[in-house]
């Protein structure tokens, strides 16, 4: 009976001091929201969306804390998801690679600036092991792939642009996104410029109706299911099939060439002049020897950046942080097979993020 | 008898075969799972995998430190609320069995114990994380601990209601007031039921995902702040397993492992306290 | 001698008092926790009015999920899930049920009883997304060598996989709850029907399942509970489309996956309540389906 009760004694004491404590920083956290919030706070941003430009992020952002100790947490929860978490005001920054639509910036309430980061392609990756070379794709089999109409790997069309490759009878399995993502629009938006069959029945969208397949959750799902299912075929950034060594397809381009999607490819596609809000799509590019499928990623931020008593301090991290992004964090682009914004692009994006107050005041002079 | 007496027997040893047949065919799944995630778990764990963070993604290395402390915080944190509530709602049921209160009370209960996680993460989110205007481990922790009360209260009830109610009515009878009677004579009696209550209801959300996805959010770095994201165990395996990347998969595995150890040490707990303490008079 | 008095008669207004915090805290928290319930089912259906007001009923049987066009109709989910809990429910039942007799009637004690036993507490034990993760990597590509045999499209994930995930998971609730209501059976009826010459299958057929008929179809119940709302591990292995299945091999989605995928994200404001709405249906389903069970366990102990 004497341990019993000094267990118990043992107990009771923890649990004391336990709720004691959380009350406690639970008052420290109600007042801290109000004055400026202090110290520890300030040293961490906030961030959620795309999975596009995760893969950058990331290194970009892991470098960064190197380099200032500040801990930015980025979650990749999908485009669609940053944009609804910055309208709900639980996240500093989202980001998305397509921009705001009429609703979503309605839904906003308040105006919030597109901030070109880099450009990246979507790879059209497959995972057929029984096909040595590289296969080649023209936007026609594409789109009747994901229409859902040719359903073998040995399909006549498929043969008839991949001459002299053996292809297997197996089905294919189409992989997608489950989430709301901009890699999805910039997908779907290239599929609608090319196949009118596709811009009906389907469109163009962060989460479109899929005639056919599967859904992974992120870049990283569709990713993995391609990874791991004989026969898929699905739509990821560049950089994931890259550091997954994953094979993924020419496609031929508005001039007719088939083009392997990298750097290269990538910056040809997006060398064009940027329009003063950035807002621009890649897709199905004139340029010569351009990837077709490829786009911009954009961090979005509130224009004024007091709300829900931020403090200024937390502002200007944000500020200084996206303006490393879109300088010295360009350095991180081509390893990570992005491409770096161009000089003009940059000029574009500092001047919008120079729109950026707070109380009315300009952030960054 | 129209059926020969053989037949009937061989009909019932073949039936007595079937059921032990199945009996123990349902335990393989079981060994399965436990076995592969102890196989591709254990190459993994090891002190570096335990004290670092996360790398970039892509990069080579990195530990799950941060979901570690995380979901032990978070779990914690979730207890510290739950247990009060918890036992005090379950002394009230223990005590008014038959008041109109304790009626709906148990139903409330019931219902809690039915409902999806999931939603419990979508009402939590609306409660806590919108209004703040921040995901936050303490969010996680209330959703949790939302999961965690039914469990505490029906294991509280249970238990005291199996006490004689002599033992109140001695102490009762010696002048001590109804406070003292119940925390420091009934409660004490059935403490083995009690806590094993706790642990088991800890157990339960130990590995809960769901409810985290839109609360606790996960974070790369390491934090302590309640009020910040938090990364959790759960919540990194379900991420890092629908990746495509190799080393992501083996860092779930290895947090895969540990996740179940913890679970189960943690039933293991449950077992002993249960034995230990038997409710003795 | 007073002045003692007088501290003893202090002494024991403030435990007077004490007592009645005591009493009215406890009386609070019961209130708490149903009011707690309650603004559960508040939120959810206030979060989901502009859903119900938009699409009435016309919610649960459109045919199309397209969030880009603004049609939110749940029939792909609400078949999804019914499909992947009735059948994981059939393929768990032969066990659950076998586990229930073996540990009820055949060997109540003994070494392997308790290991098996132990065995199914472990089973309810391990998290859901460790079952999601072991399924994904273990599960699927089995799946995947069994669809190529039968020549369907080799998709791995989809709502078989699920149900055979669920199948596992759900095994412990019916057996343990079986279990006891099997072992609630009085020895008097047994010994009854073995006087008179019954065989064991015979006294469990005829008089064990009988009496306990009711207990068994409460476990089954709450089994059922628990595989509607089941998140996580169906939605690593389920497919995540909305498309809606044509056979047990296709992909789909759950309300549960669902939700999971696409809460965070929803951006417009029907689409959100919508999800919320699939909540609400999910919360309310599975209440039901656990009071009944509930009641009907508490009859069956009762009587």
């Amino acid at each position: 009976m004497k341990i019993f009760s000094g267990i118990k004694k043992i107990i009771f004491s923890a649990l004391v001091l336990t709720l004691t404590g959380s009350i406690m920083q639970g008052c420290n956290n109600g007042s801290g929201d109000g004055n400026a919030e202090v110290k520890g706070d300030d040293n961490t941003l906030l961030g959620a969306g795309s999975t596009f430009v995760y893969p950058l992020f990331s290194k970009q952002f892991s470098e960064y804390n190197k380099l200032n100790g500040l801990k930015i947490n980025y979650q990749s929860i999908g485009s669609g998801g940053g944009i609804l978490q910055l309208t709900n005001k639980t996240v500093d920054f989202g980001d998305s690679d397509a921009p705001l639509n009429e609703e979503q910036a309605k839904n906003m309430g308040a105006t919030a600036l597109h901030i070109p980061m880099a450009s990246g392609a979507v790879v059209i990756s497959y995972n057929v092991p029984e096909v040595k070379d590289t296969l080649k794709l023209s936007p026609d089999v594409l789109a009747d792939i994901f229409l859902g109409k040719i359903t073998k790997w040995n399909d006549a069309k498929i043969a008839a642009i991949n001459n002299g490759v053996q292809l297997p009878a197996t089905s294919i399995v189409v992989a997608h996104r489950s989430d709301g993502s901009g890699t999805t629009n910039i997908f779907t938006d290239y599929l609608s410029k090319v196949s009118e069959e596709w811009k009906s029945k389907v469109g163009k969208g962060s989460s479109v109706n899929w005639p056919v397949g599967l859904g992974g959750k992120g870049n990283e799902g569709v990713a993995g299911l391609v990874k791991q299912t004989p026969g898929a075929i699905g739509y990821i950034e560049l950089a994931y099939a890259m550091q997954n060594k994953m094979s993924f397809a020419k496609l031929q381009n508005k001039a007719g060439h088939f083009i392997t999607p990298n750097l290269a490819s990538t910056s040809a596609a997006s060398n064009i002049e940027l329009p003063a809000d950035s807002k621009v799509s890649l897709t199905n590019t004139d340029a010569v020897d351009g990837y077709p499928i490829s786009g911009f990623t954009w961090a979005l931020i509130y224009t004024e950046q007091n709300y829900n008593k931020r403090s200024e301090a937390r502002a200007k991290n944000l500020a200084k942080l996206l303006w490393w992004n879109i300088h010295e964090g360009q350095q991180y682009c081509s390893d990570l097979h992005y491409a770096p914004l161009s000089p003009a692009a940059i000029e574009v994006a500092e001047a919008i993020l120079k729109t950026a107050t707070y109380n009315g005041k300009i952030i960054l002079e | 008898m129209a059926q020969n007496i053989n037949y009937r027997l061989g009909k019932s040893k073949s039936f007595r075969g079937l059921v032990i047949f199945f009996s123990i065919l349902c335990t393989l799944p079981l060994f399965l799972i436990l076995f592969y995630i102890i196989r591709e778990g254990i190459i993994h764990i090891n002190w570096n995998f335990l004290i670092n963070l996360p790398k970039p993604v892509g990069e080579t290395g990195g530990g799950i430190a941060n979901a570690l402390i995380g979901s032990l915080l978070i779990v914690f944190y979730a207890a510290v609320i739950a247990i009060p509530f918890g036992i005090m709602g379950g002394i009230y049921l223990s005590e008014n069995k038959n008041s109109w209160l304790s009626y709906w009370c148990r139903l409330s209960v019931d219902v809690l114990q039915g409902t999806p996680s999931i939603v419990v993460g979508i009402v939590i989110y609306f409660w806590i994380v919108k209004p703040l205007g921040t995901f936050s481990a303490l969010s996680g922790s209330i959703a949790l601990a939302v999961m965690m009360l039914p469990i505490i209260v029906r294991s509280t009830e249970e238990t005291l209601k199996l006490l004689p109610s002599t033992l109140k009515e001695a102490g009762l009878a010696l002048g001590l007031p109804y406070h003292k009677v119940m925390l420091r004579i009934i409660l004490p009696c059935g403490f083995s039921g009690v806590l094993s209550g706790i642990i088991l209801a800890v157990a339960r959300i130990a590995g809960e995902t769901a409810p985290l996805l839109f609360t606790a959010f996960g974070n790369p770095y390491f934090t302590t702040d309640i009020s910040k994201p938090m990364q959790s165990l759960p919540l990194l395996i379900f991420n890092y397993a629908t990746s495509p990347y190799d080393e992501w998969h083996n860092l779930a595995w290895g947090a895969a492992l540990i996740l179940l150890l913890w679970i189960l040490l943690l039933n293991i707990i449950t077992k002993i306290t249960t034995r230990r303490w038997k409710i003795q008079f | 001698m007073e002045v003692w008095k007088n501290i003893k008669i202090k002494r024991s207004f403030r435990q007077i008092r004490m007592e009645k915090i005591f009493r009215s805290s406890l009386v609070l928290i019961a209130i708490s926790i149903l009011v707690l319930v309650l603004a559960f089912m508040l939120t959810l259906i206030i979060q989901s009015m502009p859903s119900i007001k938009a699409l009435g009923f016309g919610f649960l049987y459109g045919k199309t999920w397209d969030p880009v066009v603004n049609i939110y109709g749940t029939y792909p989910f609400l078949l999804g899930t019914l499909l992947t809990s009735f059948l994981a429910l059939l393929i768990s039942i032969p066990f659950s049920f076998s586990i229930a007799i073996f540990l009820g009637e055949y060997h109540p004690r003994g070494w392997f009883s308790e290991f098996l036993k132990n065995a199914i507490e472990l089973i309810a034990a391990v998290p859901s997304v460790i079952y999601g993760f072991w399924g994904l990597f273990v599960l699927v590509p089995l799946v995947r060598s069994l669809e190529i045999k039968l020549g369907v499209t080799p998709y791995g994930i989809g709502i078989f996989t699920s149900s055979l995930i669920l199948a596992i998971m759900i095994i412990p609730y019916a057996a343990s709850l079986g279990r006891e209501m099997i072992r609630m059976v009085p020895a008097s009826l047994k010994e009854a029907a073995y006087s008179l010459g019954a065989t064991r299958y015979e006294v469990i057929r005829m008089v064990v399942i009988p009496y306990a008929k009711s207990g068994l179809f409460a476990g089954v119940l709450l089994s059922l509970g628990r595989a509607l709302g089941e998140t996580m591990a169906v939605t690593m292995v389920i497919g995540n489309t909305s498309i809606i299945p044509k056979s047990i091999f296709d992909p789909g989605n759950t309300m549960a996956s669902v939700i999971a995928n696409e809460f965070t994200e929803a951006a417009s404001t029907l689409y959100l309540s919508s999800l919320i709405e699939l909540g609400l249906i999910l919360f309310l389903v599975t209440v039901v389906i656990n009071i009944i069970g509930k009641k009907v366990i508490k009859r069956f102990t009762t009587e």
